[in-house]
Parts: structure tokens; C-alpha cells; sequence
């Protein structure tokens, strides 16, 4: 119990701070964020992007060696896990989409450019739509956690394609692209102490709540599956 | 092993031969499609950056429409278990996959002379890296599509799932060759290009190994 | 004197989290002809198919052995014979046509005089050249039996042998599953009295079903 608590504090904390702290010049006040060139006061918008950018890579990853899991296994508790992983996932990836595109209309001036990264998370949109539409279409548990397994690891192969070949065709707009030059890694130097503080507090949080969602997801599935079976006798 | 995958790959030949049911569709599918890229272009010029994208739709689109055949066939049919019962995975995946690669290409051997008769910007300057980029990328789009067309036939939903499934699958290998398609129309060497075909074969390797050894939790029930 | 040793290994099969059978264990090593009787929808076909390789078990193990040795998966297919209502020939080919592309696949050629010999048995020899979407259901359900019987395998599973068949059709069966039972293991999964009263030994799925 008291980490929920602790959990709640972190995050209303997490989105007080990141919200409702002013951006000056020249930070003197322990609550005041640094001016960065290029990103202005919608710098702010990180604290609530990357958290969720993140954790729809992370539930993708988990998602795929959960499935890994099953076919060695042939577990169905597994193949729920799976699931529960990708429907946050799926979540994750559209609040990313979002909050990125409301970001890249006031830093670049479109909802949409093909900068890399948005190409990078339409494809695991897409990759997380084709999963869901395979899992809505068949039937029987066993295949569906069978071949949903082996689509889930295909996708996840194709990723350091995405990661490799993007850069190559569309130019950079993200901060920390290869070729950005006007605001640089963020992360590294263009933020002070505080701002880096309440951006991995944020990153932790957010974290955290997706594995406490992630845990009761799985664990919901499956009791429902043992109720549905008890009422097919 | 090969003689028993060729043997496979035979009987499904033959079989194409008397129902016609994937190259019948596959024609129709390139004929139509490229009709309606011609006539939405009317008397523009376009750019062969263009070109070379409406190329390779053009090819994504006419392998989704005959690629599931291959398996979807054998299910629709009830003859997957026959299969099962004559052949170890490996020879079905194999025989699969050489009837899908030597329709790919027939497929896309017509296509390309489609393109360079009917486009202004289809002009392959550098025709070996072009030639190149054809067979990888062709390699690439029929071991992907074999997977995910076994993966489809034991789905029950056939025709719309395919592209759905292969389209993330597929789009960096499309892309990749998209890239290298406009580089061949550049005139551009092979050191230039070296990158870009890297990553093609890495995909090619990567996939097939994947395919092969993905492909016994697919087929058995 | 048999050579083929099957042993199946407490094998449970669930269809998603519903049991179909529990911790189920036999061997067979002596030549015969072996029944498995059990409800509709009580899992025979399901554990013919584990049997065969095609369907794996949710636990357990099934081990095939030939002259003491172990065989491996990938070849189990050569050794196996398999009839089944829901088995499916190619039926834009003839029959010929399909015996010999199914020779081709699993790697040997084709035995013509077996191929005849089983055909004339069953009485398909006058129409092996036809396509076999012209057949009566009979005449495809015989010709599975020269699908199966065709490689000679030493393990022939029959599911539900005699549907769709006459009682000529049957009789004929009968007298090849007797014959081919002097030199190998057969397995009949069913219902029908005539059919069980081949089998020297009985396996009852409700033995193996734990409430």
C-alpha cells in the first residue's frame, strides 16, 4: 500500500512541477527551468512525451519476449502477459503520437513531418494495429497466442531496420538527431539539475505505473479466462 | 531435402497451371493498377523520385494480392493436413517460398517493362545496381510474404488481414528499395549504394532465418 | 516379428484451458490392430493426431521408435499411414497424379506395381487417370486407404476407416487391415461396433478423462 501512495505523490509531483514551473533566462531558484534555444516553454511537453514514448517501446519489448516466452513454453499465462503488455502498449503509443504531434505543430510548425522518430512510432503503431486485428480474428486460444507469438517476434525483428535506415532517408527534426544542430541533445547538457531531476522522477513514475497496470492487466485476463471456463463446465 | 521441396514446389506449379487461381488475379491486379497510376498522372511529368515510390506500390500491392495463395489455398482446401502427413515443415516452407519467389519475379519482371515503356522517368542508369536491387528486394518481399501468408491461413480471416499484417513487415525493405530503385535511376555506383544493399541483405538473412525457424510453431495445430 | 515400438508418455491435451484427456499413458509393440472407442467429441481424432505428430500434446511425450532406434520428428512422417474422414487429396489432380506427386514430396519414387495392386484392390484402377473431384465420397475415402498403405508404413492410423464406404467397401478394408496388421501396428479410432471388433486390444478415452 504505501508504494501506491508513494507512487501517487511522485506523479502528482511529476505533473505539478513539470506543468506550473516557470522557465527563466538564467536559472537562479531551485524551481526554475533553463531557457533552451529551439524549444522554448514548450520544453516542457518532454516531462509527458518521452515518458510515454518509452514505455510503448518497453511494452513492445515485453510484449515480444513474453511471446518468446510462450512458444517455448506453450504457457497461456504467458500469452496473457503478452497481451496486457501490448494493450498499454497500444495506449502508450497513441499518447506518444499525440503529444508528439501537438509538440511538433509549435516547435516545427506541422502536426506532421516525417522527422525519423514519428515515422519510427507510426510504424509501431501500425506494427501494434496488425497485432490486435491477428488476435481479434482467430478463435481458438492456443493459436491465437501461437501465431499472435510468432507475428509479435517477426515485427520485433524489423526494428534496427527502422532504426538504421531512417535517419537515411528523412532528416532529423527531433532534438538529438544526427544532424540537428540548433538544440542538440537535450538530455545530455541543454538541461540543468532540476529539470533533469523531474524528468527521470517523471520517467521512473510513469515506469512504475505502467508495471502496476501491466500486473493487474494480466492477472484480470486470466482469472477471466478460468471463470469462462467454470461456466463451460 | 531440396528434390523433396522442389517436388512440393511441382505439384504446386502444376496445380497453378490447371486452376489459374493467383496468376489470373496477379495479372489482372498489375494491369489495373498501373492504369490507374497512368491515368491520375495524366499529362503531368513526374519526378523520378516518384517514379521509382509508384514502382515498388505498384509491386506491394500486386504481391498481396497473389502471395497468400500459396497457403490459404492448402487451407481453404483441408489439404494442409495431407501436407502434414507427407512432409517435414522445413521441405513445406521451402517449397512455399520457391513458388512464391518465381512468382514474385515473373510478376515483377513484367512490371519493370511495364514501367520503362509506359514512365518517362523509368530510366535505369547504373542497370546492374539495379538489377541488384530487383533481386534482393524481390528475395526480401517473398520470404516475408511467405511467413505471414502461413501465418494468415491458420487466421480463419483471409483476404484483408494479409495487408495488414505484411505492410509492417514490409516497410523497410520497401523503403530500402525504393531508395536504391532511385539510386539506379541516378546513375549512382555501388560504393555509394553499399549501405542500402547491406541492409537489404541483412533483411533477406535475417528474415529467412527467422521464417525457417518460426515457421514449425505456425503450422502445427 | 515387429520392430516398431510406440509408447505414449502421460500426455494431456487442453484446448485452451478445457481438458480433453489427462495424464495418459500406453505402449504398443506387438503387431495388431489396437482400438480407441470413446464419445463423439471425446477426443479420439485429437489423440490420433498427437499420434501422428500432427497435433502436439499441452504435456507429455510420445516417442516412435524403429528397430530400438528413436525417430526424429522431421522423418516421423515417412512411417506413418493415416486415414481420416477429414483428410483431403488434391482434386484437381487424378488419382495417379496424386500418388506420384505425394511419392515425389516425401523423397522416394513412386512403387507402380504397389500403386496398382492397391488400386485394383480397392477398385479405382479403371478411373486412377480421372480427377478426383469426379469421385463418389467412396471412391475418395478408398483412395485414402492407398494413400496411407502406398509408402508402407509401419504405423497406420485409421480414423473413422469405414465412413462414406459400402458394405463391399467395407469388406475389402477389413481384409487389408487385416493383412497389413501381420507386419504393422494399426491404430482404428472408433464408434462403429464392426470396426472394433478387429482389434485385439482396446484403449477407452473415458478412462483418461479426470472430472
Amino acid at each position: 500500500m504505501a508504494w501506491k501512495i508513494f507512487l501517487f505523490l511522485l506523479l502528482a509531483f511529476v505533473s505539478v512541477a513539470g506543468i506550473a514551473f516557470p522557465i527563466v533566462p538564467v536559472p537562479t531558484k531551485w524551481y526554475e527551468f533553463p531557457f533552451i534555444p529551439g524549444l522554448k516553454e514548450n520544453a516542457k511537453i518532454i516531462f509527458f512525451h518521452v515518458p510515454t514514448a518509452w514505455l510503448s517501446v518497453v511494452a513492445f519489448f515485453m510484449s515480444t519476449i513474453y511471446s518468446f516466452k510462450y512458444l517455448r513454453k506453450k504457457n497461456l499465462d504467458d500469452d496473457a502477459k503478452s497481451y496486457a503488455a501490448a494493450q498499454l502498449g497500444i495506449i502508450f503509443c497513441i499518447l506518444a503520437t499525440i503529444t508528439g504531434a501537438v509538440w511538433a505543430k509549435f516547435a516545427w510548425g506541422s502536426f506532421w513531418s516525417w522527422d525519423p522518430r514519428q515515422t519510427s512510432i507510426f510504424a509501431l503503431l501500425l506494427i501494434y494495429g496488425a497485432w490486435f486485428a491477428l488476435r481479434s480474428s482467430i478463435e481458438s486460444e492456443e493459436k491465437r497466442a501461437t501465431l499472435s507469438s510468432v507475428y509479435a517476434i517477426i515485427a520485433f525483428l524489423t526494428v534496427p531496420f527502422f532504426v538504421f535506415i531512417m535517419p537515411r532517408i528523412m532528416k532529423g527534426l527531433h532534438p538529438g538527431s544526427a544532424d540537428d544542430t540548433n538544440s542538440g541533445p537535450v538530455i545530455d547538457f541543454k538541461m540543468n539539475a532540476n529539470m533533469e531531476l523531474i524528468f527521470f522522477l517523471s520517467l521512473i513514475g510513469f515506469t512504475i505505473l505502467y508495471f502496476w497496470m501491466w500486473n493487474i492487466g494480466y492477472k484480470s485476463i486470466i482469472y477471466r479466462d478460468k471463470i469462462n471456463k467454470q461456466y463451460r463446465g | 531435402m531440396n528434390a523433396k521441396a522442389y517436388a512440393l514446389y511441382l505439384k504446386d506449379f502444376r496445380s497453378e497451371i490447371r486452376t489459374r487461381y493467383a496468376v489470373n488475379s496477379l495479372a489482372m491486379f498489375v494491369l489495373v493498377a498501373t492504369s490507374v497510376i497512368l491515368f491520375s498522372i495524366g499529362n503531368e511529368t513526374i519526378t523520378q523520385s516518384l517514379t521509382a515510390g509508384l514502382f515498388w506500390v505498384v509491386i506491394f500491392f500486386s504481391a498481396m494480392s497473389g502471395l497468400s495463395r500459396a497457403f490459404v489455398s492448402e487451407e481453404e482446401r483441408g489439404t494442409s493436413l495431407t501436407l502434414q502427413l507427407i512432409a517435414a515443415p522445413s521441405t513445406i516452407f521451402s517449397g512455399k517460398l520457391l513458388f512464391n519467389i518465381v512468382l514474385v519475379f515473373c510478376m515483377n519482371i513484367v512490371i519493370t517493362l511495364l514501367y520503362s515503356a509506359l514512365f518517362d522517368g523509368f530510366v535505369i542508369k547504373n542497370l546492374a545496381l539495379f538489377i541488384a536491387a530487383f533481386f534482393f528486394g524481390n528475395a526480401g518481399l517473398a520470404i516475408a510474404s511467405t511467413i505471414i501468408a502461413a501465418i494468415i491461413s491458420k487466421a480463419g480471416a483471409k483476404g484483408t488481414l494479409y495487408p495488414v499484417l505484411s505492410f509492417p513487415i514490409l516497410l523497410p525493405l520497401i523503403l530500402t528499395s525504393v531508395q536504391l530503385t532511385l539510386m539506379s535511376f541516378e546513375g549512382a555506383s555501388f560504393i555509394e549504394a553499399k549501405f542500402e544493399l547491406a541492409i537489404i541483405i541483412c533483411y533477406d538473412v535475417i528474415m529467412l532465418t527467422a521464417s525457417y525457424l518460426l515457421f514449425d510453431f505456425v503450422w502445427k495445430d | 516379428m515387429n520392430n516398431y515400438f510406440l509408447h505414449v508418455k502421460n500426455i494431456s491435451k487442453f484446448f485452451g484451458r478445457r481438458l480433453i484427456f489427462k495424464d495418459m499413458t500406453f505402449e504398443i509393440n506387438n503387431n495388431g490392430i489396437i482400438g480407441i472407442s470413446g464419445d463423439n467429441g471425446s477426443g479420439k481424432s485429437t489423440l490420433v493426431k498427437i499420434i501422428a505428430g500432427i497435433t502436439s500434446p499441452s504435456s507429455g511425450e510420445i516417442v516412435h521408435q524403429d528397430r530400438g532406434k528413436e525417430i526424429i520428428p522431421e522423418k516421423l512422417h515417412n512411417y506413418i499411414g493415416f486415414v481420416s474422414p477429414y483428410l483431403v487429396l488434391y482434386e484437381e489432380f487424378s488419382a495417379y497424379e496424386n500418388l506420384s506427386f505425394f511419392s515425389n514430396i516425401r523423397g522416394i519414387k513412386l512403387n507402380i506395381e504397389r500403386a496398382d495392386f492397391l488400386l485394383e484392390k480397392l477398385l479405382l484402377f479403371k478411373r486412377k487417370d480421372d480427377l478426383v473431384k469426379t469421385y463418389s465420397s467412396g471412391m475418395k475415402q478408398r483412395l485414402k486407404f492407398i494413400f496411407a498403405l502406398i509408402h508402407n508404413p509401419s504405423l497406420i492410423i485409421l480414423d473413422e476407416p469405414t465412413s462414406n464406404l459400402d458394405s463391399s467397401g467395407k469388406d475389402t478394408v477389413y481384409q487389408l487391415v487385416e493383412n497389413e496388421s501381420k507386419s504393422n501396428i494399426i491404430i482404428i479410432a472408433s464408434n462403429e461396433q464392426s470396426d472394433l471388433n478387429l482389434c485385439q486390444r482396446e484403449i477407452k478415452l473415458q478412462d483418461f478423462k479426470l472430472s
